[in-house]
């Protein structure tokens, strides 16, 4: 598949910024009100920054911006749609608890269900992108068990990753902050790797056979493309990534875990490098998302020349 | 929710308008929809009788044909160096003055200094016509590059021809046998055959190297080496003669099988028929066991045997020869097998297919007719066997030859205009050859005077030639000549070299229609060039000293002309698809149709037909103008359709004739006729009677109507000539027998060829090439969906095939180290290319093909420079020679059949090797030409 | 309406012959020249005259070589390729849009240009690789069974037909209702064993395929030779032909008796 800029963007970003507010509602429901307005608004902003400037690129690949409206109306089959809704939704919640929990208005009874609701919104908006590709049947390599953990975790690591940097700036990072972003990065690196042995597994039970039915004959092989011009299809379903530099990618991206967990280790004696980490989880999220598209086959490649899929 | 309301019957045109397509030659009818005078949708016309509604991928396409960005908009003189594509625009009137200046000069002077060549002209009607009032002899169209081979073989023997003059009867065949045919003219119409065929169960094998397109869908696949169906088919023969499975009732009746020939060797009537004095030929009458006249009804002919005749001479039946000649061991199949790659087994195997077929398979129609001779018949008997063939055979320098071994095939299988078999398409069956003989002798051409006869014609004796008492050619091409008697289209091919080299003589201009001649249709494209810009060292002049060319798109062939005449697109202009041209007929009846404006030129381009006539009348050509000399079609080329009259009641269009458009075929002129055939969707169709459909070479009610048409002069029987007699008149003058008899250097090479009986011959190039050296054959396809060159400019059509590939047998690639999609060089005897070498299964092993005419040169057809046509596409042209290796003796023939000479593209031998050079770039590469401006 | 409608009694859809099928393009052309000013209208070209010419197109042609069992050679397969309006497609279900749907009527599978968004999540779904996106028009195109041609009362009852149909000249595309058991098109793909496309993905397409059939030559057809005597053969032929002369041939001579060693196919 062709890893769209914009997509990757959108996922990373968004997913981050998901992880950070659906963290942030925890934190409430735990400590009450944020220590300072300032630390409060500031990770607020943040959060609902990223995600806000990942929805906007998401709207970007689209054809018709202006009428991104109309995806929400198919929430009841489809899962971008539903995506699109709990975004959306999810604002109101995230915007209350950010003002009470800020302590930019006085209510703190509001701070424990606002918290929660914002923090489970937010992971619902995560599990939908997931969804969006587990449930697709014609790419293998997104149709699997795994990809909606991988995307929930990510969004957990890097959110977690972008508060212990947020706290930190405000002074306030704690030892437990450190554990869990490591457990995180720990879980998410296991998940990954695991993800990769699964796709590498999968067996490809498509053929250029079935596609063209032309098995039940004999042994099939492309002749003619339809078009000495490349078109949509192929350019959009036909991307393909070499074997070689998808495991250099794939090794890059545990070097950039590695790293983020390491910093994160280091950073007990000094903390500034919560701030490496920080930087490090999230690009090891663009890299692995451009490889999520990358290394994805789609069935329709049989069609061009694709043995199977 | 609710579903969007979807309006399904949106109407998107305000008008539907008929005519005739012309994306390729097959000439479909179809209907045009508008918008606002806008083109919107081009569909099949499904009362039309040549493609009953369907069209093609190219026809479908029209649209951007018509909107091409390489339309040429304006007339344009060369003001730069032929090929530098400096041109200014000038008016209309300027153009024709100049045009009406330049060839004045000529016919003031010498007539045949015009050379006059119309590639795919479908107004041969018209253009010769008009060559003949000018009275020059170099006339021709493209038929010599194309399909000459078929023409004349078919009309040397059964009077019809594959081609365009007759088709398979898909309704009845049960067995079809197609050899080397990827589209052919009939575009639409064999794949509706096909279609019917397949639906019937009828079993389909085509002989053919490559295994695409209709050849992907035969029952059996023949993958034959190039040039050798001759072999094969002799073997068929051999196993049907020896097994006895022959129609002796049809070859008795319609052929000249019992035809006594004369055996006298070394004398001046050896291989001529024995005539009697009222020159009639004879049969050997069982009964009386004496000659008689060949057609006398109550002869009962002997069909093999040697016989004494009164005045001694002895004489033998044609059959008997034929049978000797087929029986040899040489066309045994196990002794063919190995040359034509095609194992015996087989080959014994379809004869006994066909045999089974054509007499076990019988079909009988319940339709009583009536023979020449008056026999009454019950019923017509089919033997549904029926075959077709096309440039696989006609490109090769035994073509002629090889087509005739076919038509003996199917005349002794008694399968010709037989339910099931082959069927004529009327006008035709003509006189076997017809009558028309080629003018252009020493003293016919004249200043200022018209030729006393048509330049093209079919020759029967060497009287006929236009050669001098030196036996010089006296046409530009060399046709009608020692090099190419039977050359009834003439040798397109030919004319720029000799034209440039001044052999046989130079001449003044070079008037071209409708032919990319610097380019796909020209053999040896880097030689072509350098010919069209060749200067005298002497004079500084171009060795060609005027070059007028009509083409309506920005080719390759523009840049070389120094007088372009724009024309107009097929949707922009009258036409008319003509009897008295390549008809478009069906075998039910004959048919004729026009092309009508359905959309008003934008640009400032004319018709080139209109253009003709006009320039006819300025120049005071007989035939356009009047008494006062003003112009006879001032109403330009629909003026002439209407009015211009060939004989008496005989027009360009047979439909709805005389004062009320009541009489077909012959008539008297109908002012209204024009508006008759649009009424009636722009075509015209005469289904022939059921008892007229069939057997019409010897169908008494056929002949007799086709008299009254015009078709034939008068009502004979016209019997198959299994035995040429006119090929023998050569031979024996090559022999030293006759007033004419070629030079010393060509008699070996006539002796050689005119066989009156069919025989197999290697093709020259593959011979005279040091043998071993170049081991491979390379041949080209139709793509279904491009039209030579024409189509690249077609926004739709150029995403489909932008680019061509060298395909080669993936087990020989495997053997030569060349992988899929590896660049390899293709070198002939001639020059080299490179290409992108594509590996398949179904093809020849020992040969590679290609895509015809997707090569660009870059800068032409509107195309951005750079673009895939010209970047990795390429022509084997570049590899074809003009002539053939030199001979002993120095002297290089051209590379064509010896008869008719027919170009021998498929005679290419070539060795192919991974390219050393990686870049990913077709080679040769040409300088880019420079855009012309756009049309808007 | 993205989520599917009750399954039609109605399922129009194309057979398509791949016996029949010669690769002529006609079928890609005219469904581009009738839907780029139809249903679908444009179908975009970019750069039509560039160095890297691209368009839309609902209908294209492969071209496949299949080494059929027990072979050394193989056969050339035309391959022609459009959406095939499944019975239930994630193309319609993932669209968060409800711009791709299908319609409960005749089960055609749709793209409403005035509500799409251009996401393209529907051509992910699609395992055909039927739909391409229009960049300059910003939505998605797909074969429409040229809904506005079948039922269009502006047209003659008999062109009332996709255009891709009508323009086929080997006769290899069927229009009809598969739906119906009875239909031409449904006894067609009975007779012929139609096939689906991709059957294990469960879109239950309604387009079926009909399988080339087998070929009639040298592996399949037993070798045949016609019955000789031995003896010279220009002799036999001489005294065959003598044979004939017995009566004249206002009695014409039987056409040759049939007997063959071995069966005879053709
Ligand atoms: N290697 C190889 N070469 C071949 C062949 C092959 O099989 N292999 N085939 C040969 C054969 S059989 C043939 S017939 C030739 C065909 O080759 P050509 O005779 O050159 O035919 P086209 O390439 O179709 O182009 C003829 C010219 O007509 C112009 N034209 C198109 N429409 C119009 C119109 O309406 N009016 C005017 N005035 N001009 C128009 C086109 O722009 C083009 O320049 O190619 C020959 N060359
Ligand atoms: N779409 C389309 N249609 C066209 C044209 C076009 O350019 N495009 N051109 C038109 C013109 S001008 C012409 S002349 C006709 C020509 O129509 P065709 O006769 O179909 O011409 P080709 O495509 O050259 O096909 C020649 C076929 O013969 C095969 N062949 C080559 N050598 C041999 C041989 O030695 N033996 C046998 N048995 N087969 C052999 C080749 O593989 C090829 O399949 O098509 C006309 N129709
Ligand atoms: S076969 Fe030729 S004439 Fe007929 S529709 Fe196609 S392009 Fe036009
Ligand atoms: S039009 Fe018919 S024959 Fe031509 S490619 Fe399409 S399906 Fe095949
Ligand atoms: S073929 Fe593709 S686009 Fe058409 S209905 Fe099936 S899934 Fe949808
Ligand atoms: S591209 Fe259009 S039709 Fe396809 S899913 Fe998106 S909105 Fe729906
Ligand atoms: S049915 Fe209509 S839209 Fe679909 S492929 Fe055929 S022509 Fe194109
Ligand atoms: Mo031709």
């Amino acid at each position: 598949m062709h890893p769209a800029y914009s997509v990757i963007l959108f996922t990373t970003a968004s997913g981050a910024g998901y992880g950070l507010l659906a963290l942030l509602g925890l934190v409430g429901v735990n400590h009450g009100q944020a220590s300072s307005i300032a630390f409060g608004v500031t990770s607020m902003v943040i959060a609902l920054g990223l995600i806000t400037i990942g929805l906007l690129a998401s709207t970007l690949h689209l054809g018709h911006p202006e009428r991104a409206w109309r995806a929400l109306s198919q929430w009841r089959s489809s899962w971008l749609s539903r995506e699109g809704v709990a975004a959306v939704v999810t604002y109101a919640p995230a915007l209350l608890f950010g003002l009470v929990w800020s302590g930019l208005v006085e209510a703190p009874s509001l701070i424990l269900p606002l918290g929660l609701v914002t923090a489970i919104l937010a992971a619902f908006t995560v599990y939908c992108t997931g969804m969006i590709y587990a449930s697709l049947p014609t790419i293998r390599a997104w149709a699997q068990p795994l990809t909606v953990p991988i995307y929930l975790a990510f969004a957990l690591a890097s959110g977690s990753a972008l508060l212990a940097a947020i706290s930190f700036a405000f002074g306030s990072l704690q030892l437990f902050q450190v554990i869990f972003t490591v457990a995180a990065l720990i879980v998410l690196a296991v998940l990954k790797f695991l993800y990769w042995r699964a796709i590498d597994s999968a067996p490809k039970t498509h053929t250029m056979g079935t596609a063209t039915g032309l098995g039940r004959i004999g042994e099939v092989r492309q002749w003619e493309l339809p078009h000495t011009a490349t078109n949509f299809v192929q350019s959009e379903m036909g991307y393909v990534i070499a074997r070689r530099h998808a495991q250099k990618l794939r090794r890059f991206v545990f070097i950039l875990f590695a790293s983020a967990l390491a910093a994160m280790l280091l950073a007990l004696t000094i903390p500034a490098l919560v701030i490496v980490a920080a930087i490090a989880v999230l690009a090891a999220a663009a890299v692995e998302r451009w490889l999520f598209f990358a290394e994805a086959q789609h069935v329709s490649t049989l069609y061009y020349g694709a043995p199977n899929a | 929710m609710t579903e969007p309301a979807v309006d399904t019957s949106p109407k998107t045109w305000d008008d539907v308008k008929t005519t005739t397509c012309y994306m390729c030659a097959c000439r479909c009818g179809i209907k045009v929809y508008l918008k606002d005078g806008t083109v919107k949708y081009i569909e099949g016309n499904r009362d039309h009788p040549v493609n009953k509604g369907v069209i093609c991928g190219k026809g479908a396409a029209g649209i951007m044909q018509h909107y091409s960005p390489a339309r040429l908009s304006k007339p344009l003189i060369r003001v730069g160096e032929r090929g530098a594509g400096e041109f200014r625009e000038i008016e209309w009137e300027e153009a024709l003055r100049t045009a009406t200046l330049w060839l004045s000069e000529v016919r003031n002077k010498d007539p045949k200094k015009l050379a006059f060549f119309t590639g795919r002209d479908q107004s041969q009607g018209l253009t010769g016509w008009w060559a003949t009032q000018f009275g020059t002899p170099n006339y021709a169209a493209h038929g010599g590059f194309c399909s000459v081979n078929m023409a004349a073989a078919g009309l040397y023997t059964f009077g019809g021809s594959f081609w365009e003059f007759g088709e398979p009867d898909w309704k009845y065949a049960k067995y079809f046998l197609l050899f080397g045919v990827a589209e052919d003219h009939a575009s639409n119409p064999i794949k509706a055959g096909l279609g019917q065929l397949k639906g019937r169960g009828a079993k389909f094998v085509s002989v053919n190297p490559v295994k695409t397109g209709y050849s992907a869908i035969a029952d059996e696949w023949i993958g034959i080496r190039p040039g050798t169906d001759g072999l094969f088919v002799a073997a068929l023969i051999h196993e049907l003669l020896d097994a006895q499975k022959i129609d002796a009732e049809y070859l008795l009746r319609y052929t000249n099988a019992p035809w006594l020939i004369v055996e006298n060797p070394g004398h001046h009537d050896d291989g001529l028929f024995a005539r009697n004095s009222s020159g009639s030929a004879l049969v050997w009458d069982g009964n009386s066991e004496a000659p008689m006249p060949s057609l006398s009804s109550d002869a009962n002919p002997k069909l093999m045997g040697r016989f004494v005749l009164a005045d001694g001479r002895k004489v033998v039946t044609s059959f008997q020869l034929i049978a000797e000649r087929f029986l040899g061991p040489e066309y045994a199949p196990d002794a063919v097998s190995g040359r034509c790659g095609v194992p015996a087994s087989t080959i014994k195997r379809i004869a006994a297919e066909l045999a089974h077929t054509a007499f076990s398979e019988t079909i009988e129609l319940d339709i009583p007719w009536t023979d020449y001779a008056g026999r009454h018949h019950e019923k017509m008997l089919g033997r549904p066997v029926a075959m077709h063939a096309m440039r696989g055979i006609s490109a090769h320098a035994n073509g002629f030859q090889t087509c005739r071994t076919i038509h003996i095939l199917q005349i002794m299988l008694g399968t010709i205009d037989v339910p099931g078999g082959f069927r004529y398409k009327p006008p035709f069956p003509k006189p076997i050859p017809p009558g028309v003989k080629p003018a252009g002798k020493p003293g016919q051409v004249k200043p200022n005077t018209a030729l006393p006869g048509p330049p093209l014609g079919f020759v029967t004796s060497p009287e006929d030639l236009l050669v001098d008492e030196s036996g010089t050619p006296q046409r530009i091409d060399k046709a009608y000549s020692w090099e190419a008697p039977i050359a009834a289209h003439g040798l397109m091919h030919m004319v720029i070299t000799n034209a440039a080299k001044g052999d046989p003589y130079g001449i003044d201009v070079l008037f071209m229609y409708m032919a990319n001649m610097s380019w796909n249709s020209a053999m040896n494209v880097p030689d072509t060039i350098r010919h069209l810009t060749a200067k005298d060292d002497k004079t500084g002049e171009y060795v060609i000293p005027k070059i007028i060319y009509s083409d309506a798109y920005a080719s390759e062939t523009i840049h070389y002309a120094d007088l372009i005449l724009p024309d107009t697109t097929y949707l922009e202009r009258w036409d008319c698809i003509s009897l008295l041209d390549r008809p478009i007929s069906e075998a039910d009846g004959p048919a004729d149709s026009i092309r009508q404006p359905v959309v008003e030129p934008d640009r400032d381009v004319r018709p080139f037909q209109t253009v003709l006539l006009d320039l006819g009348a300025r120049l005071g050509l007989n035939g356009m103008t009047r008494a006062d000399g003003s112009p006879r079609f001032p109403g330009g080329y629909p003026d002439y359709i209407v009015n211009h009259e060939r004989a008496p009641g005989l027009g360009p269009l047979a439909g709805w004739r005389g004062k009320w458009g009541e009489s077909h075929g012959r008539g008297s002129i109908n002012p209204h006729q024009l508006e008759r055939y649009i009424e009636n969707g722009c075509y015209w169709f005469y289904e022939l009677p059921d008892n007229m459909k069939y057997y019409r070479h010897v169908n008494w009610d056929y002949l007799d109507w086709a008299t009254f048409f015009g078709f034939v002069g008068k009502t004979e029987p016209i019997i198959h000539q299994l035995y040429c007699e006119p090929l023998q008149k050569f031979r024996l003058a090559a022999q030293g027998h006759g007033r004419v008899q070629p030079p010393a250097e060509h008699k070996g090479r006539i002796a050689e060829h005119f066989d009156p009986i069919p025989f197999w011959y290697p093709p020259f190039e593959g011979e005279q090439v040091k043998q071993g050296e170049y081991p491979m054959h390379a041949i080209t396809q139709r793509p279904m969906a491009m039209y030579h060159s024409w189509g690249s400019q077609n926004a739709w059509l150029r995403q489909i095939l932008g680019r061509n590939w060298i395909y080669v047998h993936r087990g020989r690639a495997a053997g030569l180290g060349i992988e899929d999609g590896d660049w390899i060089n293709v070198t002939s005897h001639h020059g080299r290319i490179k290409g992108q070498a594509k590996l398949m299964d179904g093809v020849n092993p020992d040969t590679i093909w290609t895509w015809n005419a997707i090569g660009k040169r870059s800068g032409a057809w509107g195309l951005a420079q750079g673009s895939p046509e010209s970047k990795k596409g390429f022509l084997f042209n570049h590899l074809i020679s003009e002539l053939l290796p030199e001979r002993e003796g120095g002297y290089r023939y051209s590379n064509s059949d010896p008869i008719t000479g027919q170009a021998a593209w498929y005679n290419l031998r070539v060795k192919i090797e991974k390219a050393a050079d990686e870049t990913a770039i077709s080679e040769p590469q040409f300088p880019a030409l420079k855009r012309l401006r756009r049309a808007k | 309406m993205t989520s599917l409608p009750p399954p039609s009694a109605k399922k129009l859809g194309l057979v398509i012959d791949l016996d029949t099928c010669v690769g002529c393009q006609a079928c890609a052309t005219s469904c581009k020249e009738w839907n780029t000013q139809g249903y679908s209208a444009p179908l975009s070209d970019a750069n039509p005259y560039g160095t890297d010419p691209s368009g839309v197109w609902l209908n294209r042609v492969h071209g496949y070589e299949v080494k059929e069992q027990g072979r050394k050679d193989s056969r050339v397969v035309h391959f022609p390729r459009s959406c095939l309006h499944c019975e239930t497609p994630a193309c319609v279900t993932v669209c968060p849009t409800g711009a791709s749907y299908k319609r409960a009527e005749d089960g055609i599978v749709l793209v409403n240009p005035d509500t799409c968004i251009g996401c393209k999540l529907c051509s992910w779904a699609c395992p055909y690789g039927a739909r391409e996106y229009d960049q300059s028009h910003g939505v998605m195109k797909k074969c429409t069974l040229c809904v506005d041609r079948i039922y269009n009362e502006h047209l003659e009852p008999e062109d009332r037909q996709p255009a891709c149909v009508k323009a086929c000249p080997t006769g290899a595309r069927h229009f009809g209702d598969l739906g119906d058991p009875n239909s031409a098109v449904s006894q067609l793909v009975a007779a012929r064993e139609g096939f689906d496309l991709l059957p294990e993905m469960g879109y239950k397409p309604v387009n079926k395929y009909l399988p080339p059939r087998p070929r009639r030559d040298a592996f399949t057809s037993a070798p045949v030779e016609l019955a000789k005597e031995n003896g010279s053969s220009i002799e036999k032929l001489f005294a065959w032909a003598d044979r004939l002369m017995g009566g004249s041939t206002k009695k014409a001579p039987a056409p040759p008796q049939e007997d063959y060693s071995g069966r005879l196919e053709g």
